[in-house]
């Protein structure tokens, strides 16, 4: 096969796994390779990844398949010509080779490769790493489960980092998680290699999952990842006035204003006066389930509201259990996340008897607190599983809630599966309100969209 | 005014600037210049996308020309203007007598536009790098308006027609990522992905920046930086922060990063209360006292 027909194919690979990409994209990379030497394999990834690849998850698909791609590309040919390794001169490595090695030596020299970010000696020691494994008949024959054992046989495991104490460069480093992890890469690709040569046919190609694809976050990521989606929401309900009075984008001229000024210069309107641009505030209520039932969701929950807060003047937030408590000062006197996170736990109050949530009481009290404020323009979210665990869901009370305010939303962090086994009633409320499920950003980002439609259109 | 003949050229030139460009950076400098495609840089606030463009301008030899971008710009801004108050004059010098038709020929030519930015870049007698700073902070309407500019370096004004570009500018945008930019603007532009440096790199910027620090001072200087980042801050530190302390460390003469020394000067790489206590709690106890 051709390199246009490659790259049309590796086009392909890359819009199955979910990468949008145009025909023009597939020129643009074109162009670009004539304009780099693509003969050695960094400027030719980097090329093609700055035409094809364009956000930074798009990259780490990218990455995923450019290897394995290429990978069964150039093995593929391979087998088509017949060639192998152990055919070459001087190439593949000899039994008695593979006797002498001992695995201390061997150690010290993956350590020394590591470091010194050598890729081509690695993916050598690779080679006479799995050939050492070989020989003591250890193999499981399942790439993870042996790639894993070869790297335990070494020895090589990362440390945490530490910081070296007073004596500067001497210090040993410990090898980070991702340099191990680049030393298991090449260790996987060797054994998948010596496979393909052993069986003379290619592997079935398996599209990637969903684990490979996922970002490795932690929590402060996801956390970070909510603040961002939020403040798209803030910037989005800003603007959401223009969008309700036509796009008029322009100010109008005061022409009071306009007049006045135009004294100055002899009655001829040389500067001009506008109206002041004066967006709608929305006016927000956000009820917060903070029970046992959702602990893993409250936290996600919490940040929610947090940086709502962060956003929004106007705003009243309640956290119910079995009752309801308003935690609006709380948000307005505490800066950071943690502090208010401690604060409702300890004196929120929210929790009477059971601990177990009662949405009925807390519709009423919810009303009794509100109805006078409630009108047309306001927005109701709730935020919660809407597991009653068995007590009365006193839809009818929420449907008064839903009537009063403009728009009711309500966001549970269960997968819609769940929604209406054992005690979730969510279907009594869904008449009254717009659900959405709500366990990730993506689905945050969703409901923002959801929220910030025109609201009479 | 040079025109790059390959990626080790623009590598060279921008370090020269002082620079140090990654592999990927240097290599999608390159192809900006050579294909004429404008290139979109993201990464964390404070990698160096606004000093890249800056430094690539420098290295080229070119003006740099530069639009701000933030919530509510709109063409006015970016693209041009009618300069109302001077066809107001004209209007008013003009003689009674004289047609409409001839009046409104006159008010709308050349005369009275005010360039704004975009206009000012593709008009230019010289080739100039544009940057579109943080496009992320404008709206998608904004970025709709862009794109006839960048995939065909025109502008359309209803009064005038088409002005299309005499030279062909540098186009780099740069966005923090806050929000999704839409697909035909991503269609239309290199992706370029710059992060926070590897140890080694961030090593020889901070090098770069202050010679006569010693080399234990920097080498630790870039490993605390490093764990700082780690840690779940409001913002952690930039590269120009680094930078910065790196010359109060220079300044302060100081021979060794002790606890003392990071307690007094970790204000210039920490900004927020809360992140400074968690960072004198998770970091300044690992020094040496």
């Amino acid at each position: 096969m051709s390199l246009p027909r490659h790259l049309v194919g590796f086009g392909d690979e890359l819009r199955r796994e979910g990468v949008a990409i145009g025909t023009s994209e597939l020129n643009d990379a074109f162009a670009a390779l004539g304009e780099v030497g693509w003969t050695s394999p960094g400027p030719f990834r980097e090329a093609l990844a700055a035409t094809l690849a364009k956000s930074p998850d798009d990259r780490r698909v990218f990455e995923l398949v450019f290897e394995r791609y290429f990978f069964r590309a150039t093995e593929g040919a391979a087998l088509q010509a017949g060639i192998r390794e152990a055919d070459a001169p001087g190439g593949g490595l000899s039994e008695e080779g593979a006797e002498r090695i001992d695995y201390e030596a061997l150690r010290e020299q993956i350590m020394e490769a590591i470091r010194a970010g050598d890729e081509a000696a690695l993916r050598d020691l690779a080679r006479l790493a799995i050939a050492a494994f070989g020989r003591q008949g250890q193999g499981s024959g399942v790439l993870g489960v042996d790639v894993q054992r070869i790297r335990r046989a070494l020895g090589l495991k990362s440390e945490p980092g530490q910081l070296a104490k007073g004596e500067g460069a001497s210090v040993e480093f410990p090898l980070t998680r991702e340099q191990i992890r680049r030393f298991e890469t090449l260790l996987r690709r060797e054994l998948e290699r010596a496979q393909i040569e052993r069986t003379q046919t290619l592997p079935a190609a398996r599209p990637l999952n969903e684990l490979d694809r996922a970002l490795p976050s932690g929590p402060a990521q996801d956390l970070a990842a909510v603040h961002r989606v939020v403040m798209q929401l803030k910037r989005r309900l800003a603007t959401q006035g223009h969008q309700a009075r036509g796009n008029k984008r322009h100010a109008h001229v005061d022409v009071r204003r306009t007049m006045r000024a135009s004294l100055e210069t002899g009655g001829v309107p040389v500067v001009l006066k506008y109206k002041p641009k004066r967006p709608r505030r929305p006016e927000l209520y956000v009820l917060c389930d903070v029970s046992t039932s959702v602990t893993s969701a409250s936290v996600f929950f919490l940040s929610v509201l947090h940086a709502l807060h962060d956003s929004f003047r106007r705003m009243r937030s309640f956290v119910f259990v079995e009752r309801i408590s308003e935690v609006t000062d709380v948000f307005a006197t505490e800066r950071s996340f943690k502090a208010v996170s401690d604060a409702i736990s300890k004196d929120a109050g929210v929790a009477d008897v059971s601990g177990y949530t009662d949405y009925g009481r807390v519709w009423r009290e919810f009303l009794e607190q509100v109805e006078d404020d409630l009108h047309p323009r306001a927005t109701v979210i709730v935020l919660g599983d809407a597991r009653t665990n068995g007590r009365d869901p006193r839809a009818d009370i929420f449907a008064r809630v839903a009537e009063r305010a403009g728009r009711t939303f309500w966001l549970n962090p269960e997968p819609r599966l769940y929604w209406n086994y054992g005690d979730s009633v969510i279907s009594a409320y869904e008449p009254y309100c717009e659900a959405h499920e709500c366990w990730t950003t993506k689905q945050l980002e969703d409901f923002v969209k959801a929220l910030t439609r025109p609201m009479h259109a | 005014m040079i025109v790059p003949g390959s990626v080790d050229d623009v590598s060279g030139g921008l370090q020269a600037a002082g620079y140090l460009p990654g592999e990927s950076t240097a290599l999608v400098a390159y192809l900006a210049a050579r294909l004429g495609k404008p290139v979109l840089v993201e990464g964390p606030a404070g990698v160096g996308k606004t000093e890249l463009a800056k430094k690539l301008a420098e290295y080229l030899g070119r003006n740099l020309v530069r639009l701000q971008c933030y919530e509510g710009l709109d063409e006015a801004k970016a693209l041009y203007e009618w300069n109302y108050r001077k066809q107001l004059l004209r209007i008013q010098a003009e003689a009674e007598g004289t047609g409409w038709q001839a009046v409104q020929d006159d008010i709308f030519g050349e005369e009275f536009l005010l360039t704004r930015p975009l206009l000012q870049a593709i008009s230019s007698e010289e080739p100039v790098v544009l940057l579109i700073d943080e496009i992320d902070k404008t709206d998608q309407e904004f970025e709709a308006m862009l794109l006839e500019l960048l995939s065909d370096f025109q502008i359309t004004i209803p009064e005038l027609g088409r002005v299309e570009a005499r030279t062909m500018p540098v186009v780099l945008l740069t966005s923090n990522n806050s929000r999704e930019l839409t697909e035909a603007l991503k269609r239309r532009c290199l992706y370029l992905w710059l992060d926070y440096p590897d140890a080694e790199r961030e090593l020889e910027i901070v090098r770069m920046h202050a010679p006569e620090l010693p080399e234990t001072v920097a080498r630790r200087l870039v490993e605390v930086v490093g764990m700082v980042r780690e840690l779940d801050l409001k913002k952690p530190p930039s590269i120009a922060e680094s930078i910065d302390w790196a010359r109060a460390l220079l300044l302060l003469g100081a021979e060794d990063i002790d606890q003392q020394m990071f307690r007094e000067t970790m204000s210039i790489i920490v900004k927020h209360r809360t992140d400074l206590d968690t960072v004198a709690e998770r970091v300044g106890v690992r020094l040496a006292a």
